[in-house]
């Protein structure tokens, strides 16, 4: 009867070596262990290139090709306001290597090609900052509300709109927001108030916000229908509205949630490069003037990468800048995980 | 008893999930070609202990296991045990038919191919040999490239038995095979059931007294990861010798 | 009577904000739509930019641009589905390795863009790419630059978490049933993934392909310096050749032309041409998406 069946068993005890499956295990661990491999050398080579300036080794002097017109991008008609042209002509004249010390990259001016380079860092982290603000402070009421629109008040037709809407704008790759603002909505905003410069802080900050919308509603939206569905039917049980329940129940208790959206929207925003790089004017002026033009940090990167000699201090302080970059964006997503996280606890303690 | 072979043999087995116990120094004998039916209130350990038979409970994690599990004299929880070439000895039905979605005849051929059997005709025969042996051949001999899931829930049912003895286990543990199907599906098992013993060792869990009674030589009844009572199924349901087997069997608890 | 203002202006503020961002949408697609339309023809898809860049078509853009997000898909999509066959299927949800490997890819797609752009300039330029030429062809610069291969791997790893989310979302539909069926049977593990796992997850796998690539497409800050360039005379041939792109294509001629009026439609319709094209992509990724969780909940 065995042998009608065909049993032909070996004995059990014998455990194959499988060489195939033994293979495939370490290759597949190895693979996933190349994301943590590259995060390890994105930190050390960008550190690793920015770490010169901090060894006091005197350099040589290169030259970088004079005449070089540093960009305002799309504003030929602005190059001769005061800022610009004041910033045109430091470039003009031929760089000499000056050196990074601790006091020269916590100056006030950047002007890294000029005669006596000046590497203060202190403009464009102002610059990156004033246009994550703008960008967050409108950003995140519209983004909020329109989540707890969608969480609560909205009828489905409405939803079904929103919705898409939002999958399209986060899908709007940032050099089209870029270039809508720098043509489109500049002028725009200029002839509505009636700004000195066209290309400022505010504009970009107002392209940016389109960036960040997507991800502030998202995670707000996660939030907000995260929360018990038992607790706002407590609410609308006792006689409250629905905008009552909305207001006092559901939005504080979504408030880690909400939070997360917020941080993670500001990195976003201060990472993000397309957009102030075409937007923002990138004049490098230390000033908290919203309505002047601005440089911000990934912007500087963008713009004088490309230029500059390599191995010299200029290119060594622009790889310190998106070492900050780096190091200010991952606490930012550490900080708005552990809101996430515990929001999540709560979610299952709730349980 | 009468005159058999111990096919399976379990010694003070015990299961964990994390800190909590599942199984309790359970001991019992399967006996080869008959059919043996686990009996017990949900979470009593019943599905556990059958699962640790073709060791599916590796799969969960946390689980840590103490004591022995024979089948053929091997412990199969011993150090250099082959995992893979115990299942393909010990088959497994599970509760919820789960046919892959392929067509039935990849379904059924699916174990053989794993096997490395890659010529056309022996395929054929080992899908038309099992069909006919969980009596699914005659309702779907002309569409074996229809999708296993286009199949009744009775009959997704006997295809999973196909695909399961397409391997040539000697072995079937089944996990409430029936318990989602009506009960003309539910005959249709049975009867297969009862025509299957002759070559395999079937244990089965279920739900329902009159199947265990209806299908099985053998009983067990569970008790929260105990072993209350183990004998001939007709000596379990006629007189049994433990209170807590009579109240459940007799439906004072469950 | 306060109350009832209250409330009013609460539900009305949220309308007006959910209007506002399909307003903005509506206008930015518009927008560009209306002035790219006319330019956008077929000669100028086709076709080579032509005196100066000031007319002309944007094909070696648009070639660039497949080329690039085909060689990052080749390199992510492959690393991508095995990073999460490995996080859903092999790792144990508690074992340090795994943890490390998720804190790395959460890591990864938080770093800004540009920060790429700079790693893809230290790592593979002027480390590997230097190295390489240094090893094998003495003082010959060849590897050590800007090209399409380098911008295409730092591409690649940019959108590497995003192919990793796909693919997992993808691989937990699977119902944990099919496994352990095809796992009772004794099939291995390996055999298990290959014939269960992974034809069940396809869809996903495409979505995390068409995400990325739509990703890879409209990024530019991590070309900036890492391959794209302004204008090139001829077709990208090799792997240590430069290439044009369209989204570089519209940041530079929008910023730094010589004339940048008189090259406004061809601006405008290039940016039509990358917002149809992303457009597309994620509208299918969105379809396939859509699929998969209705099978998902079935």
């Amino acid at each position: 009867m065995k042998n009608q069946l065909g049993r032909n068993r070996k004995n059990l005890l014998h455990k194959k070596f499988r060489w195939s499956e033994f293979l495939a295990e370490k290759l597949i661990t190895l693979t996933a262990f190349i994301s943590f491999v590259f995060i390890v050398l994105i930190f050390i080579f960008v550190f690793r290139e920015a770490a010169p300036i901090f060894s006091s080794e005197e350099k040589k002097v290169s030259l970088i090709q004079a005449g070089e017109v540093q960009e305002t991008y799309g504003d030929v008609e602005e190059n001769n306001s005061p800022i610009t042209s004041n910033q045109t002509s430091a470039l003009e004249t031929s760089g000499s290597e000056g050196d990074a010390s601790l006091s020269n990259l916590t100056g006030t001016e950047w002007q890294p090609v000029s005669e006596v380079p000046k590497y203060g860092l202190l403009p464009l982290i102002l610059g990156s900052l004033k246009v994550t603000l703008i960008a967050i402070f409108l950003a995140a009421p519209i983004a909020i509300l329109a989540a707890l629109f969608t969480a609560m008040f909205a009828p489905r037709w409405a939803k079904e709109l929103l919705k898409p809407a939002i999958e399209i704008l986060a899908g709007f790759p940032s050099v089209v927001i870029g270039f809508f603002a720098l043509i489109v909505l500049a002028t725009f905003v200029q002839n509505l108030f009636g700004f000195e410069y066209r290309l400022n802080a505010f504009v970009g900050g107002l392209a940016m916000s389109l960036a960040v919308i997507p991800i502030v509603f998202t995670i707000s939206e996660d939030a907000l229908t995260a929360v018990p569905k038992h607790l706002s039917e407590a609410s609308l049980a006792l006689g409250a509205t629905k905008w009552q329940t909305a207001l006092f129940v559901v939005l504080p208790a979504a408030t880690p949630g909400i939070f997360a959206a917020i941080l993670l929207g500001i990195g976003r925003a201060f990472g993000e490069t397309m957009i102030v790089l075409m937007a923002t004017g990138n004049a490098a002026i230390f000033s908290t003037q919203i309505v002047e033009p601005v440089r911000t940090m990934s912007a500087t990167i963008g713009a004088e990468m490309a230029e500059v000699v390599f191995g010299e201090t200029h290119y060594n302080v622009l790889f310190l800048i998106g070492a900050l970059l780096f190091l200010f964006t991952f606490t930012l997503n550490a900080i708005a995980e552990i809101f996430i996280r515990q929001r999540l606890m709560k979610k299952f303690s709730g349980n | 008893m009468e005159n058999k072979n111990t096919k399976i043999i379990t010694k003070q087995l015990n299961l964990f999930y994390g800190s909590k116990q599942a199984l309790k120094n359970i001991s019992l004998g399967i006996f080869e070609h008959k059919v043996t039916a686990l009996i017990g209130p949900s979470g009593c350990g019943k599905s556990t202990f059958l699962r640790s038979l073709n060791r599916m409970n590796d799969l969960i994690e946390n689980t840590r296991t103490e004591g022995t599990v024979e089948i053929d004299n091997v412990n199969i929880y011993q150090n250099g045990i082959d995992v893979v070439e115990l299942r393909k000895k010990v088959g497994m039905i599970f509760q919820k038919s789960n046919p892959f979605p392929k067509s039935i005849y990849e379904n059924v051929a699916y174990g053989p191919r794993i096997n490395g059997v890659k010529d056309k005709d022996i395929l054929e025969e080992t899908v038309e040999r099992s069909l006919k042996q969980s009596a699914l051949w005659d309702e779907v001999k002309d569409d074996l490239k229809k999708s296993g899931l286009a199949l009744s829930g009775g009959q997704q049912q006997r295809l999973c038995i196909a695909r399961a003895l397409a391997v040539n286990p000697e072995i079937l543990l089944m996990d409430e095979p029936a318990s989602a199907l009506d009960p003309i599906a539910t005959a249709k098992i049975e009867e297969l059931i009862y025509e299957l013993k002759e070559n395999y060792t079937i244990v089965i869990v279920t739900h329902n007294m009159q199947q265990a009674a209806r299908v099985s030589d053998y009983t067990a009844f569970f008790y929260i990861g105990e072993l209350i009572e183990y004998d001939l199924t007709k000596t379990i349901f006629t007189m049994p010798k433990k209170k807590q087997t009579e109240d459940y069997i007799t439906g004072r608890f469950g | 009577m306060k109350n009832k203002f209250l409330g009013s202006s609460i539900t009305t503020l949220s309308a007006l904000s959910a209007l506002i961002i399909v307003l903005a949408v509506v206008v930015v697609m518009g927008e560009i739509m209306l002035g790219g339309w006319s330019t956008l023809t077929w000669e100028f898809l086709t076709g080579a930019p032509k005196e100066g860049m000031t007319s002309g078509g944007i094909f070696p853009a648009i070639f660039g641009t497949f080329l690039l997000v085909i060689i990052m898909s080749i390199i992510g999509v492959p690393v991508g589905t095995i990073t999460a066959i490995y996080l859903s299927e092999y790792a144990s949800q508690k074992s340090f390795l795994a943890r490390m490997i998720r804190f790395a890819v959460n890591t990864l797609a938080g770093v800004p863009a540009i920060v790429f752009g700079l790693f893809g300039l230290g790592f593979f330029i002027q480390f590997v790419g230097s190295g390489i030429d240094k090893t094998f062809y003495g003082t010959q610069l060849k590897w050590g630059q800007p090209n399409i291969l380098w911008a295409s791997v730092t591409m690649a790893l940019l959108t590497l978490p995003v192919v990793i989310v796909s693919v997992e979302e993808a691989i937990k539909t699977v119902p944990r049933e099919l496994r352990e069926a095809s796992l009772a049977l004794g099939a291995t593990k390996l055999q298990t993934i290959w014939k269960v796992v992974l034809p069940n997850s396809i869809t996903g796998i495409l979505t995390g392909g068409i995400l990325a690539v739509s990703r890879g497409a409209g990024e530019v800050a991590p070309i900036l310096f890492t391959g794209a360039a302004y204008f090139l005379p001829h077709l990208p041939t090799e792997l240590s050749d430069q290439f044009m792109e369209l989204g570089y294509h519209i940041y530079i001629m929008s910023t730094q032309s010589p004339d940048v009026e008189a090259t406004r439609g061809i601006q405008y319709a290039t940016t039509l041409v990358l917002l149809l094209l992303t457009f597309g992509l994620n509208f299918s990724a969105i379809f396939l998406r859509y699929k998969l969780r209705s099978r998902a909940i079935r």
